[in-house]
C-alpha cells in the first residue's frame, strides 16, 4: 500500500487510476480521507458531518464488487464530500442553519442517487454560510471555516466547506452549489478548482433552494479534469426539475485532456478587469492570458456594458426568490420548532422559530425580498431586475458571436481575513460581482488558480463560455492549468502551507 | 357577533328596493391519477400523510412539475365553458403563511389563466336561460386538511391545537371565476344555484371530475353585492367562502340580500370581507376582514416553465369534447318525452348515459327508465351504491325488456331473472333458458293443468258457468302455482273460458 | 423609492413572519436604504420595450405523465415532525386568520 499522505494528494483521476489497477482499496483510500479528516478538521471545520461508517461500508462494497469482476463506474470508490444544501437520505442536512438541525431527510437528491449509484463513498457533509447566503461561510450557523491558506482567511463562499475540503485534501472530489460565485469563488479563494455549469446541466431536485432561477449545483475538485469527469457524472436529464436540460452529456473529461488552445477566441472582459480588482489578482490574470496567447490562443477585449447592473438585478431576483423560497422553514412540518413563552398560536410559533432559527443575513435577504415583491414595488424592482437580466443576456450573446470564452480573474481579491467585511453587507455583495452575470443568464463558467497575490493568497482566474458549450471551459481550463503547472513547477496547492491539525 | 347584528330584511322586500349582483368563484378537484405537481396518487380517504411524496410535502430541495392530464383537463373545462385557450400561461406563487399549506405559498395561476373570457347558459327550474361571463378559468392546488382538536365543535375558535393531513395538499384545482352577474333579481339565489349546478354536470359530462359536492369536489365562493338600481355602481361585495351544497348556495345568497339590505337601510356601510355560512341556521358570519395589508406576493413560479398548448392539441380536444349536458338534455328531452321532472331525477340520480345506453340497446326510453329509477335505484341504494357501479349493463336490461315485450317472461319473472343478473348468473336470456324461467303458454301443457284445476274444484266452476266469470281466480291461482308461476295467466284465463263455454 | 423606516421593517417581518429584536429592527432599518440604493439602478435601464426573463434558459411544456410515483410511508413523512398525532402533524393552535 502506498502512503496515506500520496494517496489523498492524487487527483480523483489518478486515485480512480489506482483501483481500477489495484495499487489500493477504495476501503484505504475512503480510510485515508477519513484520518485526513480525524487529522484536521478540528480546527478546518470544513465537514458538518462525517459519515464514517456508511462511507467505508460503500468502499468495501466497491471492493468486493470490483474482485468479483463487476464493471463499476470509473470514479466508483473515489470518495466525495457533499455540501450541506444537498439533501441526503438517512444523513444530516441543515444548510448550514439552526433551523435545520437534527434534520434527516427521508430522500436522496438526484445528483446524490447518481453518486450512490456510481458508488462514490460519501465521506460527510460540507461547511457554508447559511442556506447558502454569503461569500465567507461566516455566516454559518455551526462555525466558520478555515482557508488551508492561512488560519485568519476566509475560505470563501458559500461553500467554503467544500472548497477547503478539497483543498486541504480531505477529499478528492467535493459537490458545490452556485448561485451567484458560490463554487467559483471558494475555489478562488483555496487555490481549488469549481464548475458552475450550464444552468439546468445539473438536475437541482434535493437541493435546498435558495434562489431557483440562480442555483446550480457542479464540481468543487483540484484539477479541471476532476472538475470534468463528476460534472460527467452529476449531469444528465431529471424528469423531477422542470428546468433540467434535455441534451446529452458531453465527454467533459477529453475536453480537459485535449490542451489545445491553438485558435481559441477568449474575450476579456472590460468591465471586470480594472479598478476595483487587486493589482497582484490582475497582475496573475493577466499572466495566464500571456500563457494562453503564448499557446496560440487570440486574446480580445469585449465589452458588456450591461454587467454593472448586474449586482442589482442579482440582489433583488435572489432576495425575492429565497425569502419565496424560505417560507416552509415554519417549524410546522420538519426541523426546529421554538414556543414562545405565554400561548402559543402557529403564528406566534412561525414568528418565533424563524426569529431564532435564522441568522442575521437571512433575515436580511427574506425582508429584502419581502419588501421587493410586496404591492406596489414589483414592477420597479423585480420587474426591471428580469428585464436587466435580458440585458445581460444580449451582452452575453453578441460577446460570444466574436468569441469562444470570456475571461475575467473570479473575484476582486485573494481571501481576506475574517470579519473584514462581516459588517457591510454590500462590501460583502461586491464579491460576487465577477460572478453573477453568469447565474443571471445561465451560461457555464470555470474558476481555477492562476498563483498567488496579496499576501501569498491564491487568485483565481474564470472562463465563462455559452450556455451549453462547457465543454469549452474544461478546454480552456484544462490547457491553462498545464501551463500554469510547468511555469510553477508543480500544482499551486503544493505551495500551500503544511496544515498544524487539530482533531476533529 | 353581536357587533355586526343588523335587522334582516324580507328577501322579497330587499329585491324590491336594491338590485343583487352575483360573483362566483367554483373550485372543482381534478379527477387525474396523481397531484398537480407530483406522482402522488390523488385519492380521497385514505390513511392520513400516505398519499404523499417529498413534493407534495414540500420538503427542502422538491420541485414541482406540471401533470400533463391537468393541463388538459383545464383546456377542456375552458373549452366547455366557450373560453379562450391561452397561447402561453404561466404560474405564480401565491404567498402567505397558514399550516395547510406546505410550502407557505400557493402555487397558482395569476396574471395569465390558462382560460379566459368565456360563457355558459344556465337553464332555470321554469326553463329561463340566465347567460353567466366567465372572466377566467385557471390552475392551482389544494392545500392540506385541518382538524381542529380541543374546541367544543371541532371549530377553530376554542381548539386547542390543530392535526394536519396533507393526502389533500397538492390534488390538482381548476377555478373557475365569473364577471359579475347582473339582473337576476328575485332569482339571484336560484341563479347562482343553478350555475353552479351547471358546472358540475359539465365537469361530469367532461370526466375530469367526480363532482361530488358532499366529497367537496367542487367547492363555491359566493360573492353578493346590492346596488339601488341596475344602472348605479356595483356596491360593496362580500365573499361566502367554501359553500358546498346547491341549497346552501340559495340560502347563502338570499341571507346576504336580507342582511345587506338591512345595513344599507340604515345607511351603514357594507364592509369588504370573507364570510361564514352557517347550515344550522342559514345565516353567514364574519370571517377574516380583506385590507390592503393582505399582500400576496404574487411572482411568477421560477420552478416551472410556461405552459404553451399547441392550437393543434386545442383543436384536438375541441373535437373531442363530449355532447355537453344543456344540449344533450334539450335533445333527450325531445326524443324520450319524458317530462321535466322525470328527466331531473334521472340526471340526479346519474342515469342519463345508462338510460340512453338501454335505449340505444334496444328499449324503448320509458322502459329503460321504469327499470333504471325504480327496481335499479332501489337495490343501489339498498347497497348505498352507485346505479353505473351495479353489475349490471344497460344491453342486460334492454334484453330483459325485450324478454317481456316478446311475452316470453312476465313482470315478476323478470324481476327475479334481474336479480339473478346481479348476482353474476349471467344474460338475461341465458338465465330464463337455463333456469327454464320462460313463460309457459304451450297449450298441451296448460290444457291438462286446467282440466286438473276444474276437475279439482267444481263448486267454482259451477259459480263461472252461473254467471260469476270473476271468480275464475279460484282457478288460476292454482295453475300458477302448479306451474311455478311461469304460466301465462291471461292465456291460462282463455283456456279456462274455453275449456268451459263461457264468454269471458 | 421612499425610505425604509423601523416600521417598515417591523411590517415586512410581520408579513414574512420573523421575529425581530429590537436591535435587529435598528440595524435592518439603517441598513437597507443604502442596499435598496445600490440596486435600484436597474431601473434606469429596465425600459419599456425590453422583455422580461424570468428563466436563463427558456423552457416549455415541461409535463410529467399522470401516473404514480412512490410515495412516503407514513412513518417517514412524520419522522421530521416537531409534534405529531395519530398519523397528522400537529400545529398549535390556529387563531385570527382564515
Amino acid at each position: 500500500m502506498a502512503e496515506q499522505n500520496d494517496l489523498i494528494r492524487l487527483s480523483a483521476a489518478a486515485q480512480a487510476d489506482g483501483l481500477a489497477s489495484g495499487d489500493f482499496s477504495s476501503a484505504e483510500l475512503t480510510a485515508a480521507h477519513l484520518d485526513r479528516i480525524d487529522a484536521v478538521d478540528g480546527d478546518l471545520n470544513a465537514f458538518l458531518h462525517v459519515s464514517r461508517e456508511e462511507a467505508l461500508e460503500v468502499a468495501r462494497d466497491v471492493d468486493a464488487r470490483r474482485a468479483a469482476g463487476e464493471t463499476l463506474h470509473r470514479l466508483a470508490g473515489v470518495p466525495i464530500a457533499v455540501k450541506d444544501v444537498v439533501v441526503t437520505r438517512g444523513i444530516p442536512t441543515t444548510a448550514g442553519s439552526k433551523i435545520l438541525e437534527g434534520w434527516v431527510p427521508p430522500y436522496d437528491a438526484t445528483l446524490v442517487e447518481k453518486i450512490r449509484d456510481a458508488r462514490l463513498p460519501i465521506l460527510g457533509k460540507t461547511n457554508m454560510d447559511e442556506f447558502a447566503m454569503g461569500s465567507s461561510t461566516e455566516s454559518s450557523a455551526y462555525g466558520r471555516t478555515l482557508n488551508p491558506w492561512g488560519e485568519d482567511r476566509i475560505p470563501g463562499g458559500s461553500g467554503g466547506g467544500s472548497a477547503a475540503a478539497v483543498a486541504a485534501f480531505e477529499a478528492p472530489l467535493a459537490i458545490g452549489t452556485d448561485t451567484g460565485g458560490s463554487i467559483r469563488q471558494p475555489a478562488a479563494m483555496t487555490g481549488s478548482v469549481g464548475v458552475k455549469p450550464t444552468y439546468g446541466s445539473v438536475s437541482r431536485y434535493g437541493l435546498i433552494a435558495m434562489a431557483s432561477s440562480l442555483d446550480q449545483a457542479g464540481p468543487c475538485t483540484r484539477t479541471v479534469e476532476d472538475s470534468a469527469l463528476l460534472h460527467e457524472l452529476i449531469a444528465g436529464h431529471d424528469p423531477k426539475d422542470s428546468t433540467s436540460l434535455r441534451d446529452p452529456v458531453a465527454a467533459f473529461g477529453e475536453h480537459a485532456r485535449r490542451r489545445d488552445v491553438k485558435g481559441m477566441r477568449i474575450g476579456v472582459i472590460e468591465e471586470l478587469e480594472g479598478e476595483g480588482f487587486a493589482p497582484e489578482v490582475r497582475a496573475r490574470f493577466e499572466e495566464s492570458l500571456a500563457l494562453l496567447e503564448q499557446a496560440g490562443a487570440e486574446i480580445v477585449r469585449v465589452a458588456c456594458p450591461n454587467f454593472r447592473y448586474a449586482l442589482g438585478a442579482y440582489y433583488l431576483i435572489m432576495p425575492s426568490e429565497a425569502s419565496s423560497n424560505l417560507a416552509k422553514f415554519d417549524g410546522m412540518r420538519f426541523g426546529q420548532r421554538i414556543v414562545p413563552e405565554g400561548g402559543a398560536t402557529a403564528e406566534a410559533v412561525m414568528k418565533a422559530t424563524r426569529g431564532a432559527g435564522f441568522g442575521a443575513e437571512v433575515k436580511r435577504r427574506i425582508l429584502l425580498g419581502t419588501y421587493a415583491l410586496s404591492a406596489g414595488y414589483y414592477d420597479a424592482y423585480y420587474g426591471s431586475a428580469q428585464k436587466v437580466r435580458t440585458l445581460v443576456q444580449r451582452d452575453f450573446a453578441a460577446a460570444f458571436e466574436s468569441v469562444d470564452v470570456l475571461a475575467s480573474p473570479t473575484a476582486p481579491t485573494g481571501a481576506f481575513r475574517f470579519g473584514e467585511n462581516a459588517e457591510d453587507p454590500m462590501a460583502m455583495y461586491l464579491n460576487d460581482v465577477a460572478t453573477i452575470p453568469a447565474n443571471l443568464a445561465g451560461v457555464p463558467g470555470i474558476s481555477l488558480p492562476s498563483g498567488l497575490a496579496e499576501d501569498g493568497m491564491p487568485a483565481g482566474i474564470q472562463f465563462l463560455a455559452p450556455a451549453f458549450a462547457d465543454h469549452r471551459l474544461y478546454e480552456v481550463g484544462g490547457a491553462l492549468e498545464a501551463l500554469l503547472e510547468d511555469s510553477w513547477g508543480g500544482p499551486l496547492l503544493d505551495k500551500a502551507p503544511e496544515l498544524k491539525g487539530g482533531a476533529k | 357577533m353581536s357587533a355586526e347584528y343588523t335587522a334582516l330584511v324580507d328577501f322579497d322586500e330587499a329585491t324590491d328596493r336594491y338590485d343583487p349582483v352575483l360573483g362566483i368563484e367554483v373550485h372543482v378537484e381534478l379527477g387525474t391519477a396523481t397531484k398537480m405537481f407530483d406522482g402522488a396518487p390523488n385519492i380521497f380517504a385514505a390513511e392520513p400523510n400516505t398519499a404523499i411524496t417529498p413534493v407534495s410535502l414540500g420538503l427542502p430541495g422538491t420541485l414541482p412539475v406540471v401533470n400533463e392530464k391537468a393541463v388538459e383537463f383545464a383546456i377542456k373545462i375552458g373549452l366547455a365553458l366557450n373560453c379562450q385557450i391561452a397561447e402561453s400561461c404561466r404560474f405564480s406563487r401565491k404567498q402567505y403563511f397558514y399550516p395547510d399549506l406546505t410550502k407557505n405559498f400557493q402555487t397558482s395561476q395569476y396574471d395569465e389563466p390558462i382560460a379566459f373570457d368565456g360563457w355558459v347558459d344556465v337553464e332555470l327550474e321554469d326553463g329561463e336561460i340566465v347567460r353567466v361571463e366567465i372572466e377566467r378559468a385557471h390552475m392551482e392546488e389544494d392545500a392540506g386538511k385541518n382538524t381542529h382538536v380541543g374546541g367544543a365543535t371541532g371549530r377553530i375558535q376554542g381548539a386547542t391545537h390543530s392535526l394536519i393531513d396533507y393526502n389533500r395538499a397538492g390534488v390538482p384545482l381548476v377555478e373557475i371565476v365569473t364577471r359579475p352577474i347582473p339582473a337576476t333579481g328575485k332569482r339571484a339565489p336560484e341563479v347562482a344555484a343553478a350555475y353552479v349546478r351547471t358546472l358540475r354536470d359539465i365537469f361530469r359530462a367532461l370526466e375530469v371530475s367526480e363532482a361530488r359536492m358532499e366529497r367537496g369536489n367542487v367547492r363555491a365562493d359566493v360573492n353578493v353585492s346590492l346596488r339601488p338600481s341596475a344602472d348605479a355602481p356595483l356596491g360593496t361585495r362580500t365573499e361566502t367562502k367554501n359553500v358546498n351544497s346547491f341549497r346552501a348556495i340559495e340560502r347563502t345568497v338570499r341571507y346576504e340580500i336580507s342582511r345587506q339590505a338591512g345595513i344599507l337601510d340604515a345607511s351603514g356601510t357594507v364592509i369588504q370581507e370573507t364570510r361564514h355560512f352557517h347550515e344550522e341556521d342559514g345565516s353567514t358570519s364574519s370571517g377574516r376582514v380583506k385590507s390592503d395589508a393582505e399582500d400576496y406576493r404574487y411572482f411568477p413560479e421560477p420552478d416551472l416553465v410556461p405552459v404553451a398548448p399547441s392550437r393543434e392539441w386545442v383543436e384536438e380536444l375541441r373535437q373531442g369534447l363530449p355532447e355537453l349536458p344543456g344540449a344533450r338534455r334539450r335533445r333527450l328531452l325531445g326524443e324520450w318525452g319524458f317530462s321535466d321532472m322525470e328527466m331531473r331525477d334521472a340526471i340526479n340520480a346519474g342515469a342519463l348515459d345508462l338510460i340512453e345506453q338501454t335505449v340505444t340497446a334496444g328499449a324503448s326510453a320509458q322502459s329503460a327508465r321504469k327499470w333504471w329509477m325504480g327496481e335499479l335505484a332501489r337495490t343501489a341504494r339498498e347497497q348505498d351504491a352507485d346505479l353505473e357501479s351495479l353489475p349490471v349493463t344497460p344491453q342486460q336490461i334492454a334484453q330483459l325488456q325485450g324478454l317481456i315485450d316478446a311475452k316470453k317472461i312476465n313482470d315478476k319473472i323478470a324481476r327475479q331473472v334481474l336479480s339473478k343478473v346481479l348476482e353474476g348468473a349471467g344474460d338475461p336470456a341465458e338465465i330464463v333458458e337455463t333456469e327454464g324461467m320462460a313463460v309457459v303458454s304451450d297449450d298441451s301443457v296448460l290444457t291438462s293443468a286446467v282440466e286438473q284445476a276444474i276437475a279439482e274444484n267444481p263448486d267454482v266452476v259451477e259459480k263461472i258457468r252461473g254467471g260469476k266469470v270473476q271468480a275464475i281466480g279460484a282457478l288460476i291461482g292454482p295453475i300458477m302455482k302448479a306451474t311455478r308461476g311461469q304460466a301465462d295467466a291471461g292465456r291460462v284465463r282463455e283456456i279456462i273460458l274455453e275449456t268451459l263455454g263461457v264468454q269471458g | 423609492m421612499p425610505a425604509i423606516g423601523r416600521e417598515d421593517v417591523a411590517r415586512l417581518a410581520d408579513l414574512a413572519r420573523i421575529q425581530l429584536t429590537d436591535d435587529e429592527i435598528t440595524r435592518f432599518a439603517g441598513e437597507f436604504d443604502a442596499i435598496m440604493d445600490a440596486v435600484a439602478s436597474v431601473s434606469e435601464v429596465a425600459s419599456e420595450d425590453v422583455p422580461a426573463t424570468s428563466h436563463p434558459i427558456p423552457l416549455t411544456n415541461v409535463f410529467r405523465t399522470d401516473a404514480v410515483t412512490r410515495t412516503l410511508t407514513q412513518e417517514e413523512a412524520l419522522s421530521g415532525a416537531p409534534d405529531a398525532q395519530d398519523g397528522r402533524f400537529a400545529v398549535p393552535q390556529i387563531l385570527g386568520e382564515e
